[in-house]
């Protein structure tokens, strides 16, 4: 016989869990009370539960397997919502459980009581109120095949008090994880030779490559059918590192914030190869001219993404590894010059743009830091950044040429979930270096998991890009908003002595020459460091497409740099 | 315009909210929904009407199939089947009118369900169209209370629509057959 509680951590351990990220509270004690039975799984300590939820998430990101978090009921799970959304937003496979009150007082408004189940709805896969201890094990079994299956994505738990407390026979030898779901699909031969005639015919092909491609592991699929007919690479802000950053065929970041050339050679393209990305307005611009005389092709897991934003052509539903395989036999051997250099041409009007060609004025940017952050660590870090100027920034400048090394909330935008993220990272690649990047605001909002790190002794790297602003938000309101910033300064603790106080090396850079060292300073020291970097306060991202603006209607990088840029030469 | 969908879904506490709330969040304008139980035990099957045009009414099946719980979505939009709807309305009939009441009533091949002093109980079913006209036919009486099923459908011909046992439909749910049924129930 097994409690409730011991059948829950046995089928965790089953699930191959090692980490979970939790917080305890009154109807998930029994829980806590059963883990000093179980050495096996290592339980951190978060500093709020939205914390736990991003912990899980991270590491699911890094490493591939399912995160799991833990939270009592009422505001432990309310406070785990944020985490929730986000996962769903960006397909990350997380198990959330949750302690509920006694199954005698639900719907009572008992103390604690919160209808997390009803509350989570929208944001999970599927979640599951738990009320006996004998459906403890099969629910497990489900959520995490839900969470892994498919498009992959949170799945919640919420097992009542008496759930874990009651006892059932359970054979913990016998448990075995459901095997994966096969999505849905359709290998449709006339479908799969169109679009590989479609592909072949076509003389200005891009590919789009999206999450999908990492979640699939279709990174060795990807890079022979890129190489093979010659088709130039975009990425999508999470399609990053799923295609190396070095490699000529590969383009950068697509999108409100890509490289001009990325953009123009999308609105250019006579034929987009979409693999495993949603058409997010962030990437597309305004749809009415979006692509005009591409016709598109579609590969996707989901088949509630297939023209659902952008009206495709063909839509080749399945997992994208898969379907990538099947396509690479026929795909022509092409080697696409033209359109390859043209868009080598597009680039050298932007490259005289780029800050990198800025002589040092004694001001630090944003971009400078990124940059030196990538060539200090040779572009080997994983990076996990929070969201706004910096995420961008980091997007463009810190060339990522393995997966799964960057980290980064695409769909929801959670500001505060860089640092939480990071750590959950951490436990899944411990031998990994991580740097944190976040901006002055959202920092800020989770800045209590510093704790997290320091009870954990992580050895974290956190480069706080300070300026003083809310600067997404202070962009958008300089461009669109005739500069009144609204509630957009913000005042900060001084981070270094900040991280000084939870026993952690802070470091405060306010020069270009000052960024290097501080970086190896941060490298050197075992344990977690923060290096608050003191930027210009109104620096903007370039490029921009405004909302609402087609895709190649971008606000350039303003051309005073390319005027300094021109004198120098 | 509007579509007609049929949905087998596990018979659940809770299902009719999730399957409602993915119409709420993703903008879907619902006519009509209806639900009940089958011949086949632990499932239950929806009517769902939505005013959306044929390029939407793909997205709201593979919506549907996201929901672990909906066995089996079926667009009967362009296939030929029966539609039905039940109406029962309380109409003022006092006894100079109730003649003329009832020509309509029997006009509409309608029932009566209850003669009171004042009213009768009315009911009947048919499409929607035929229950309109009914409605309208009795409107200039007064009519003191009145409410409609929305729609139920069934396909023609011999083929039901889905069966225990048949073959995972396309874009079937992940559970399809793999015991995952009877966690939901107990834990849903």
């Amino acid at each position: 016989m097994r409690t409730g509680a011991q059948i829950l951590w046995e089928c965790l351990i089953g699930e191959g869990v090692k980490h979970v990220f939790g917080y305890p509270g009154g109807a998930i004690l029994p829980a806590y009370d059963a883990l000093c039975g179980y050495p096996e799984i290592h339980h951190v300590l978060v500093r709020h539960e939205q914390g736990a939820t991003h912990m899980a998430d991270g590491y699911a990101r890094a490493g591939g397997g399912v995160g799991v978090a833990m939270a009592t009921s009422g505001p432990g799970a309310t406070n785990m919502v944020t985490g929730i959304a986000t996962a769903m937003m960006d397909s990350s496979p997380i198990v959330c459980i949750t302690g509920q009150v006694g199954s005698k007082f639900l719907g009572t408004d008992a103390f604690q009581e919160t209808d997390i189940t009803g509350i989570t709805l929208p944001i999970t896969k599927h979640n599951y109120l738990v009320k006996r201890a004998e459906d403890v094990a099969p629910t497990l079994r489900a959520a995490f095949q839900l969470a892994r299956s498919g498009r992959p994505g949170p799945v919640l738990v919420d097992i009542t008090k008496d759930a874990q407390q009651s006892s059932c026979e359970f054979d913990r030898s016998a448990y075995i994880p459901m095997a994966l779901t096969e999505g849905k699909q359709n290998f449709d031969a006339d479908q799969y030779a169109t679009a590989i005639d479609m592909i072949n015919a076509s003389e200005r092909p891009v590919i789009l490559a999206g999450h999908g491609v990492l979640l699939s592991n279709a990174m060795d699929e990807l890079r022979e059918f890129a190489e093979r007919a010659s088709i130039p690479i975009a990425m999508t802000l999470l399609g990053i590192g799923g295609f190396p950053a070095s490699h000529p065929l590969n383009l950068g970041m697509m999108g409100m914030h890509g490289e001009a050339w990325v953009n123009h050679a999308i609105q250019e393209a006579d034929l987009l190869l979409a693999f495993g990305m949603r058409f997010d307005d962030r990437v597309t611009g305004t749809l009415k001219t979006y692509a005009p005389h591409a016709k598109k092709i579609h590969v996707e897991i989901d088949p509630a993404e297939i023209n659902k934003n952008v009206r495709v052509d063909i839509a080749l539903l399945g997992d994208v590894r898969q379907v990538l395989t099947r396509l690479i036999p026929d795909l022509a051997r092409e080697d696409r010059q033209r359109w390859l250099h043209y868009i080598d041409e597009l680039k050298g009007d932007s490259a005289v743009r780029d800050i990198q060609k800025l002589p040092d004025s004694g001001h630090l940017y944003a971009a400078h830091v990124i940059h030196d952050l990538w060539r200090e660590t040779n572009g080997n870090s994983i990076v996990v950044t929070d969201v706004g100027q910096h995420q961008m920034w980091e997007a463009q400048y810190y060339k990522h040429e393995q997966p799964r090394s960057l980290i980064t909330s695409g769909g929801l935008g959670t500001m505060g979930f860089a640092l939480p993220a990071a750590i959950g990272a951490k436990f899944a690649r411990p031998e990994a270096e991580i740097w944190v990047i976040a901006g002055d605001g959202g920092f800020q909002m989770t800045m209590a998991e510093l704790a997290t790190a320091a009870q954990e002794e992580l050895d974290l790297n956190i480069a706080v890009i300070n300026n003083g602003y809310l600067g997404m938000v202070r962009q958008w309101q300089e461009f669109f908003y005739d500069r009144r910033y609204s509630a957009t300064p913000l005042l900060s603790p001084d981070f270094a002595k900040l991280a000084e106080a939870f026993g952690l090396l802070g470091i405060t850079a306010r020069s270009r020459n000052q960024v290097a060292p501080a970086i190896r300073e941060a490298r050197q020291r075992r344990g977690t460091a923060l290096i608050n970097f003191m930027v210009e306060q109104e620096d903007s991202v370039f490029p921009m497409v405004p909302s609402g603006a087609a895709l190649h209607q971008m606000i350039r990088r303003p051309s005073p740099l390319v005027e300094t840029a021109a004198s120098e030469a | 315009m509007v579509r007609t969908f049929i949905v087998y879904v596990a018979d659940h506490p809770g299902v009719l909210n999730r399957v409602s709330s993915l119409f709420r969040r993703r903008g879907y304008n619902i006519e009509s929904l209806t639900v009940g139980h089958t011949h086949l035990p632990e499932i239950s099957r929806m009517t769902v009407v939505v005013a959306i045009d044929a390029q939407g009414a793909p997205l709201v099946e593979a919506n549907l199939y996201k929901l672990p719980e909906v066995l089996h979505v079926h667009d009967i939009s362009s296939v030929p089947s029966l539609h039905r709807e039940l109406v029962i309305v309380k109409v003022a009939a006092s006894q100079d009118v109730r003649p003329e009441v009832m020509r309509v009533v029997e006009a509409f091949r309608a029932r009566v369900l209850e003669v009171a002093t004042e009213s009768l109980v009315i009911e009947a079913t048919g499409s929607e169209d035929v229950i309109d006209s009914l409605i309208e036919g009795v409107r200039p009486y007064g009519i003191l209370e009145m409410t409609r099923t929305g729609r139920v459908a069934m396909t023609r011909g011999s083929a039901p629509v889905f069966a225990p046992g048949q073959v995972p439909p396309k874009g079937a749910a992940p559970f399809w057959n793999s015991g995952h049924l009877t966690v939901l129930r107990n834990c849903s």
